[in-house]
C-alpha cells in the first residue's frame, strides 16, 4: 500500500516511550503497521500511515498512546460542523457512508 | 426453553424489533435463543439456519457455511439500496459445524454481510459465533461508533451464558473491531481473553491453522482496485439527490438566453446539459476509485481536480469533434470545465469516508483549504457558463 498514503505530518498520534511496557498490543491492532517493537519498547516507524482509528490507544494496557481519533470522512466533518458535534459518520441514521 | 428466552430479549426491544423493518431474511426478531427454537418448531425458518445444537445454556442455532443465491442477492441489494444498509440478523450465539466446549468463539457484528463473510470462511470447521448487537452496522464502522465495543461484548458474553457453553476463555475478535474493543478491559470485566483475528475473514482458515497466529499481511488493511470499485454504487446512490438538484438547475438555467427565457430551449439545450452533467458525475464516481493510486497529489481534493479535468475536458473535446455545438462558445466551455472540476474535487473529498487510510486531522486540514477553492471554482464556472448564454 505504499502508494496509497494520505497527507504528511498531520496525525495526532503520540507515544510515551517511558510508560510503554513493550507488550506489543499496538503492533497487533494497528491496521497500517505504524508501530514496531524494538528493545522491548514500541516505536512509531510510520507516522504518516496512521489513520487515527484509535485502536492502539484503546488497547494499550498502560495508556502510553494518545491519539485524537475520529472518522476521516469529509461528510462526517461537514455534518459535525453543521450539528456542532464531533464528526460523525452518518451510520446512525438511515443513510450511511460505510 | 422458557428460561433461555429471557437472555436475548432485553436487546431485542431496542434492536430490529423497534425499527418496524423486518426483512424476510432476518427471521423472527425478538429473543436470542428462543428465536432458534421457534424456527425449529416449524415457524418460517431462516434458510441459512440448519438446525439446533444443544448446549447446557440451551439450543443454539447452527448456521450453514455455504452462501446461497439469496444471501448473495441480499448483499448486492444492500450495496445498492440505502434503505437496506441495516441488513441485520438477531444478536446472540450461533454454532458452525459441530462445536464442542473446546471449540473457538468468533465474534461478529449483526450485519448480515459480516456474518455471511464469517460463516462462509468457516466451511468445514467447528466453532461458535457470538453476534453482537451493532444495530445492523458492519464491524469496522460499528467499532468506530463504539457499538461494536467492550460494553456490548461483555454484555453479550453474559447474555448468552457463554461460560456454560465453552470451557476456555478466548474470544476471536476481528482486528478491525479493535477500535471499539479494549482487550485488557474485556479481560478485566469478563475474564475472557481477546485474541485479535485477521482483518479479512478470508484469512481465518490460515490464521486458525497457524495456531491463531496472524501473518503480518493479515493485519494490514488493503485498498486495492476491487476494494475501491465495490464502493461505487453506494457513493452514487448517496450523491444522487444532490446530483439531480444540480442537473435540474442546469435544465432550467439553459432556458436563459439573449432573447429571455425560452421553454423550447429547456427541451433541447436544457435536457442536453442535465444529461451531460449527470454523465460527467457518474464518470467521476467511477474514475476516481479506479485511478486513485495513480492520480497525482495526496489530497483527495487534488486527485479530484485531475478527474474533473479529464471528464470536463473530454466532454468539451467530444462536443467539438462531433461538431455538436454543445457549449456554443469558449467561455461556456471553460465555465463547464471549471464547474465539473469543482464538483469532482468535492466528491473526491467526500470519498475520504469510504477509504481505508484517511485520518480526521488530514481531512480537516484538507477541507479548510479545499472547500473555499471548490466553492469559488464552482461559482466562477456557473457565472462563465451563464454569461456565455447572453453573448
Ligand atoms: S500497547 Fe502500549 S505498552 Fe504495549 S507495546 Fe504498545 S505502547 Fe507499549
Ligand atoms: S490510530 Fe490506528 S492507524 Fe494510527 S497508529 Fe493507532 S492503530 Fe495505527
Amino acid at each position: 500500500m505504499k502508494q496509497l498514503r494520505y497527507l504528511r505530518n498531520v496525525s495526532t498520534l503520540k507515544l510515551d516511550v517511558e510508560t510503554c511496557i513493550g507488550c506489543g498490543m499496538c503492533t497487533i491492532v494497528c491496521p497500517h503497521a505504524v508501530f514496531v517493537i524494538e528493545d522491548s519498547k514500541a516505536r512509531i516507524v510510520d507516522l504518516d500511515a496512521c489513520m487515527e482509528c484509535g485502536a492502539c490507544a484503546v488497547n494499550c494496557p498502560v495508556d502510553a498512546i494518545a491519539v485524537r481519533s475520529g472518522v476521516g470522512c469529509a461528510t462526517g466533518v461537514i455534518q459535525g460542523a453543521l450539528q456542532r458535534t464531533e464528526p460523525t459518520c452518518g451510520c446512525s441514521d438511515k443513510s450511511s457512508c460505510c | 426453553m422458557g428460561g433461555q428466552e429471557e437472555s436475548g430479549r432485553r436487546e431485542g426491544a431496542q434492536s430490529c424489533c423497534s425499527s418496524g423493518r423486518r426483512p424476510q431474511d432476518v427471521g423472527p426478531c425478538c429473543g436470542g435463543v428462543s428465536f432458534a427454537l421457534r424456527a425449529g418448531a416449524g415457524a418460517p425458518a431462516t434458510p441459512w439456519i440448519e438446525g439446533i445444537v444443544a448446549t447446557p445454556a440451551g439450543g443454539v442455532p447452527r448456521v450453514t457455511t455455504k452462501l446461497t443465491r439469496s444471501d448473495r442477492l441480499g448483499g448486492w441489494k444492500a450495496r445498492w439500496a440505502l434503505g437496506r444498509m441495516r441488513y441485520s440478523v438477531e444478536p446472540g450465539l450461533y454454532a458452525v459445524g459441530s462445536p464442542t466446549s473446546e471449540s473457538p468463539v468468533f465474534v461478529s457484528a449483526n450485519h448480515k454481510m459480516s456474518l455471511d463473510r464469517l460463516r462462509s470462511n468457516l466451511d468445514g470447521r467447528d466453532g461458535w459465533i457470538l453476534v453482537l448487537d451493532t444495530q445492523g452496522i458492519n464491524v469496522w464502522c460499528a467499532a468506530g461508533k463504539g457499538t461494536f465495543g467492550t460494553d456490548e461484548l461483555v454484555h453479550r458474553v453474559q447474555a448468552v451464558r457463554l461460560d456454560e457453553v465453552v470451557s476456555h476463555n478466548a474470544l476471536i475478535v476481528p482486528q478491525l473491531g479493535a477500535t471499539g474493543v479494549s482487550a485488557h478491559a474485556v479481560k478485566e470485566r469478563s475474564g475472557y481473553t481477546v485474541v485479535y483475528g485477521p482483518v479479512r475473514a478470508e484469512d481465518l482458515p490460515a490464521f486458525l491453522d497457524a495456531g491463531m497466529k496472524a501473518a503480518p499481511g493479515m493485519r494490514r488493511v488493503r485498498f486495492n482496485v476491487r476494494d475501491r470499485l465495490v464502493l461505487i454504487p453506494v457513493e452514487l446512490v448517496m450523491a444522487l439527490k444532490f446530483v439531480l438538484i444540480i442537473a435540474t438547475a442546469f435544465l432550467v438555467l439553459a432556458g436563459l438566453g439573449r432573447d429571455g427565457f425560452s421553454i423550447g430551449r429547456l427541451g433541447t439545450a436544457g435536457v442536453g446539459y442535465a444529461m451531460l452533467f449527470f454523465s460527467a458525475f457518474v464518470a467521476c464516481c467511477v474514475l476516481l476509485p479506479a485511478l486513485l493510486p495513480w492520480l497525482p497529489g495526496r489530497a483527495f481534493s487534488t486527485k479530484g481536480v485531475w478527474i474533473g479535468l479529464i471528464v470536463g475536458g473530454a466532454s468539451v473535446a467530444l462536443g467539438a469533434v462531433a461538431r455538436a455545438d454543445v457549449f456554443g462558445s469558449w467561455p461556456a466551455s471553460i465555465g463547464w470545465i471549471l464547474f465539473v472540476v469543482a464538483v469532482a474535487s468535492f466528491s473526491a473529498l467526500n470519498f475520504t469516508g469510504a477509504t481505508t487510510y484517511t485520518s480526521l486531522s488530514g481531512v480537516r486540514r484538507e477541507m479548510r483549504v479545499a472547500l473555499p477553492l471548490q466553492i469559488a471554482c464552482a461559482a466562477a464556472g456557473v457565472a462563465l457558463w451563464l454569461v456565455a448564454r447572453f453573448i
